[in-house]
């Protein structure tokens, strides 16, 4: 019985496959010194800018890509990866109208509102096709209460002073392989800046799609909420159906000052492979907040479905007193989709407190890790964590794995930590199946309650989707 | 590569001392286990398993070894002091990494009923020549020698050691127990092998007290294997109380039947550097393990004890249960790994690690993992790290009892769950009045032990 659902659950189609009939631009393929520059002068980029990518890719030529995880990764080529590719259509779009009519079908594909009559969605929409952003919505609404929201390149251009002042202070070029790759390279991506006392009245958004073959993404997100802001922030991803892996390496910086708060959400639903696992996206993001202000507070909520590998850490360093980071996450896998996935909690200030929920669930051949760290250094008094992550299988052929560490150097710190690997209760379903419910609803119903915990979290407009996401990996799922 | 280099040039020029002052047995995958350790020198922080304990420097001191296996000139009679009040033992003892063979033939009269019913015990060395193909059977047969340099190094420079066999269905009442005592006027190097067998149906509890009678730097190097039949009972208490320039490595492997019943208990109330390894793999179903232990450290103490339970096959038991008490600027490591191999369905793993730090500079690592590949299972871990709880000491203050004390009975109390599991009830309260004896202070001298008079 529960092995036909199984089937049925590694059957589930991938709806976001399509690839948009669009001219791009790209450049040659590789990474060497003059790509550097070439992207760099494609998107006319001030010298300091040029300098620190030059930086980057000095540093980056003396790393290797590390094996640490617990993933099975398969031989990246870099050299075989375009770097840079932009849809061709006229430079900075003033209005919707400019906009490629084949880019507005995409985006209406994807259900994002862009257009100016979702506007009662309020929601505001940056979207970033390959790597280039290409529309970003109520720029102007949020202009007046001064919070700027828009493409990095943008960003560059208008406010340099801001993204010289904490472009890299959260992850800096040299953190890792991938961090170091992605500062090189980067082509675009989202700025946010809120300023002192006001609270974003809108929920801001990213959507960010993969289109070109053959190249990479790697986008850059940079937020800064200044004292006794708020904002919530959210990202999803998509990608087209294709037979090649391709490599999405992004890195996501977060600073907030003073009583500022940030709540960032992603929805991450790339491309996970076909089930066999040929292509999908390798999903290798450097993500950091720095909870630099005291009683400042960074609350990072994901819902992982897709991807062929995903391999991050969203991070939260808690350098103020009484700051507080939280992480939520649900990641999904299936197929032969692997994940190492989980959180990075360093207390610095005194009073800090965290906060770790993570629900693991792994069907078919694959295999699923948190990996966490909760870091107490010795002047991080009264600091307290609490982590819980628990794991679903469903399924014998499939892996759930747990390596938390903990290191603790102070002598008032509290840290808890809790974690369960079980699968659905048989009597659950036989539960259920006694009421009526079938077997497939019956888990539909189990595995979302199982990880309401942390769809609560997500906002409205992304709670919906992310549930019906659950439910589309894990079609009928299993007993 | 330089700290490996001076024990390389050893082997290679002591080679034929080291064979000739040991068995045959031992000396067969001598060279390949030396070849091995070549390759793998001793383990680094970059190593996983290793990160956060730096075993290769512990090594860099100009230690002495007995190769020539000269016995060392103590009576048993001189050590035998260090008993447990209470409960009689059958005792042992290994002076350095050499087994004290008794002068005189004076065996208790149980102990000689245990022979006839073939239970063979003593020197490792004397056995293997005696009963080769006894040993040869199991003898290096559960040690990791491929992928842990200080294996490979005891496996290339181990003489001697601690030899147990338990035949089909016999069982040994009173604890064994061994005593391994470091002795030397100049720094002084270790590496000793236990190897015990319990055939099955066999019983045994197995008692090891570390301790030193000089102030000089110790290494001790040791790995024991223990291999448990069907339906077999083992159970193994390590008491470590010795001093601050003490460096225990332990490494001890445990293959268990179907149906085997498994304890071990380690605990180290006073010791310089420890680091614990322990391997279990279940092969057989309906097997359980329960390890646990607890540190007590202080000073620049460093205590690390690294699990691992395999679980081979479907319907096995393991639990864990660690506890730390880390003062001062001293170091708590606990890394504890459970793998539930594809198809052990109906595995149940549970595993627990609880410390207190009890100064600013005192560190507690902790690392709980599980690694699942069979998906009817029931596995958690729970990991915690505090202080005391400032409600309880405050009722305990507000009826007159001092801070001090009333610390020490929360951290007796916290101690006590480790120290519940212990099933031989003499040892039971024997230990409990060592901590107590430790957490006031009044360090590890043994009641009646002439040897641990510092």
């Amino acid at each position: 019985m529960s092995e036909n659902i199984v089937d049925k659950v590694t059957q589930g189609d991938y709806k976001y496959g399509f690839v948009t009939d669009i001219e791009t631009e790209i450049i040659p393929k590789g990474l060497n010194e003059d790509i550097v520059r070439l992207i760099s002068q494609k998107k006319g980029e001030p010298e300091w800018l040029l300098e620190y990518r030059l930086k980057a890719y000095r540093h980056w030529c003396t790393l290797e890509m590390p094996k640490w995880a617990h993933l099975d990764i398969p031989e990246i080529d870099y050299q075989d990866i375009y770097y840079f590719a932009a849809p061709k259509s006229k430079p900075s779009p003033k209005s919707l109208d400019e906009v490629d009519p084949e880019l507005l079908k995409t985006f209406d594909k994807l259900g994002i509102p862009l257009e100016e009559q979702k506007q009662l969605s309020g929601m505001a929409v940056d979207a970033v096709m390959d790597s280039v952003s290409v529309k970003t919505t109520y720029k102007e609404n949020l202009a007046e209460l001064g919070i700027i929201f828009c493409s990095f390149s943008e960003a560059v251009k208008d406010y340099p002073d801001l993204v010289k002042k904490y472009l890299g202070s959260a992850v800096s070029y040299a953190d890792n392989f991938f961090a170091a790759l992605n500062s090189a390279v980067f082509s675009d991506g989202s700025f946010v800046y809120i300023p002192k006392g006001v609270r974003c009245p809108m929920e801001l958004s990213t959507y960010f799609r993969i289109n070109a073959k053959n190249t990479g993404q790697f986008e850059r997100t940079l937020i800064v909420a200044d004292d006794d802001s708020y904002v919530s922030y959210l990202e999803g991803c998509t990608a087209p159906v294709r037979d090649e892996s391709q490599l999405h390496a992004a890195i996501v910086e977060l600073i907030a000052h003073d009583r500022a708060e940030i709540k960032y959400s992603t929805v991450q639903n790339w491309y996970p492979g076909d089930k066999d696992g040929k292509g999908g996206i390798y999903n290798f993001v450097t993500k950091r907040a720095i909870c630099k202000g005291d009683s400042s507070k960074v609350s990072w909520t994901q819902v992982e479905t897709g991807s062929a590998i995903t391999w991050k850490y969203p991070s939260c360093v808690l350098q103020g007193d009484n700051s507080v980071g939280e992480f939520y996450s649900v990641a999904v896998t299936n197929n032969y989709q692997q994940a190492d996935t989980g959180t990075k909690m360093i207390h610095l200030g005194k009073n800090t407190r965290s906060h770790i929920v993570s629900k693991g669930i792994s069907a078919g051949h694959s295999q699923n890790s948190y990996r966490g760290l909760v870091k107490v250094s010795k002047n991080a008094d009264g600091a307290r964590n609490f982590s819980q992550c628990d794991s679903l299988l469903l399924g014998d052929k499939c892996g759930a794995h747990t390596f938390p560490y903990m290191d603790i150097k102070n002598d008032t710190a509290v840290v808890e930590h809790e974690a369960t690997t079980s699968k659905i209760n048989e009597d659950q379903i036989f539960y259920c199946n006694q009421r009526g419910i079938s077997n497939e609803d019956a888990v539909g119903l189990i595995v979302n309650g199982y990880a309401k915990e942390v769809l609560n979290k997500l906002p409205m407009e992304f709670a919906v989707e992310a549930q019906k996401l659950l439910s589309v990996s894990l079609e009928g799922s299993v007993g | 590569m330089e700290i490996e280099q001076s024990y390389i040039d050893i082997y290679k020029e002591f080679a034929p001392t080291l064979k000739a002052n040991s068995a045959e047995v031992m000396n067969r995958n001598r060279d390949e286990a030396f070849a091995r350790f070549e390759a793998l020198g001793f383990p680094t922080q970059k190593m996983e398993n290793y990160r956060y304990t730096d075993v290769r420097s512990r090594f860099a001191v100009n230690y002495g070894m007995n190769l020539r296996q000269v016995s060392c000139p103590l009576s048993p009679s001189d050590l035998v002091k260090c008993n447990v009040p209470g409960i009689s033992t059958h005792l042992f003892f290994v002076v350095n990494d050499t087994f004290l063979s008794c002068p005189s033939a004076t065996l208790a009269r149980d102990m000689e009923e245990l022979m006839e019913k073939g239970v063979l015990w003593g020197s490792l060395k004397e056995h293997a020549e005696k009963y080769p193909e006894l040993v040869a059977r199991y003898y290096g047969k559960a040690a990791d020698v491929e992928n842990d340099g200080l294996v490979a190094f005891n496996a290339a420079f181990a003489q001697d050691g601690f030899f147990l066999y338990v035949p089909k269905n016999v069982v040994i009442e009173k604890p064994v127990q061994l005593i391994n005592v470091m002795h030397a006027n100049v720094d002084m190097m270790a590496n000793s092998r236990n190897l015990i067998i319990l055939e099955d149906g066999a019983q045994a509890k197995f008692l090891v007290c570390a301790h030193t009678m000089d102030q000089v730097n110790f290494l001790c190097n040791r790995v024991t294997e223990v291999f448990v039949g069907k339906g077999a009972s083992y159970e193994q208490y390590k008491l470590e109380q010795t001093n601050y320039k003490m460096n225990n490595f332990g490494s001890l492997f445990v293959k268990q039947e179907a149906d085997s019943h498994v304890i071990v208990n380690e605990s180290t109330l006073h010791n310089g550097f420890t680091r614990n390894n322990i391997r279990v793999d279940l092969d057989g179903e309906h097997a359980d393990t329960l390890l646990c232990g607890m540190a007590i450290a202080d000073k620049e103490e460093h205590v690390d004890n690294t699990t691992f339970i395999n679980h081979n096959v479907p319907n096995c038991q393991s639990r864990e249960l660690y506890k730390y008490v880390a003062d001062d600027s001293s170091v708590g490591v606990f890394a504890g790994r459970v793998l539930v191999k594809e198809g052990a369905q109906k595995t149940e793993a549970y595993q627990s690690c609880k410390n207190i730090c009890l100064t600013k500079d005192a560190h507690i690592y902790s690392k709980p993992q599980l690694e699942i590949y069979a998906d009817d299972v029931k596995c958690s871990h729970g990991a915690t790290t505090g202080q005391m709880d400032d409600t309880a000491l405050f009722y305990m203050r507000a009826r007159g009892i001092s801070e001090k004390e009333a610390k020490m009975l929360l951290m007796l109390a916290f101690m006590d769950d480790v120290i519940e599991k212990i099933s031989v009830e003499a040892l039971r309260s024997k230990i409990r009045l060592l901590v107590e004896k430790r957490f006031r202070g009044e360090l590890s001298k043994c009641s009646g032990c002439e040897i641990c008079k510092e």
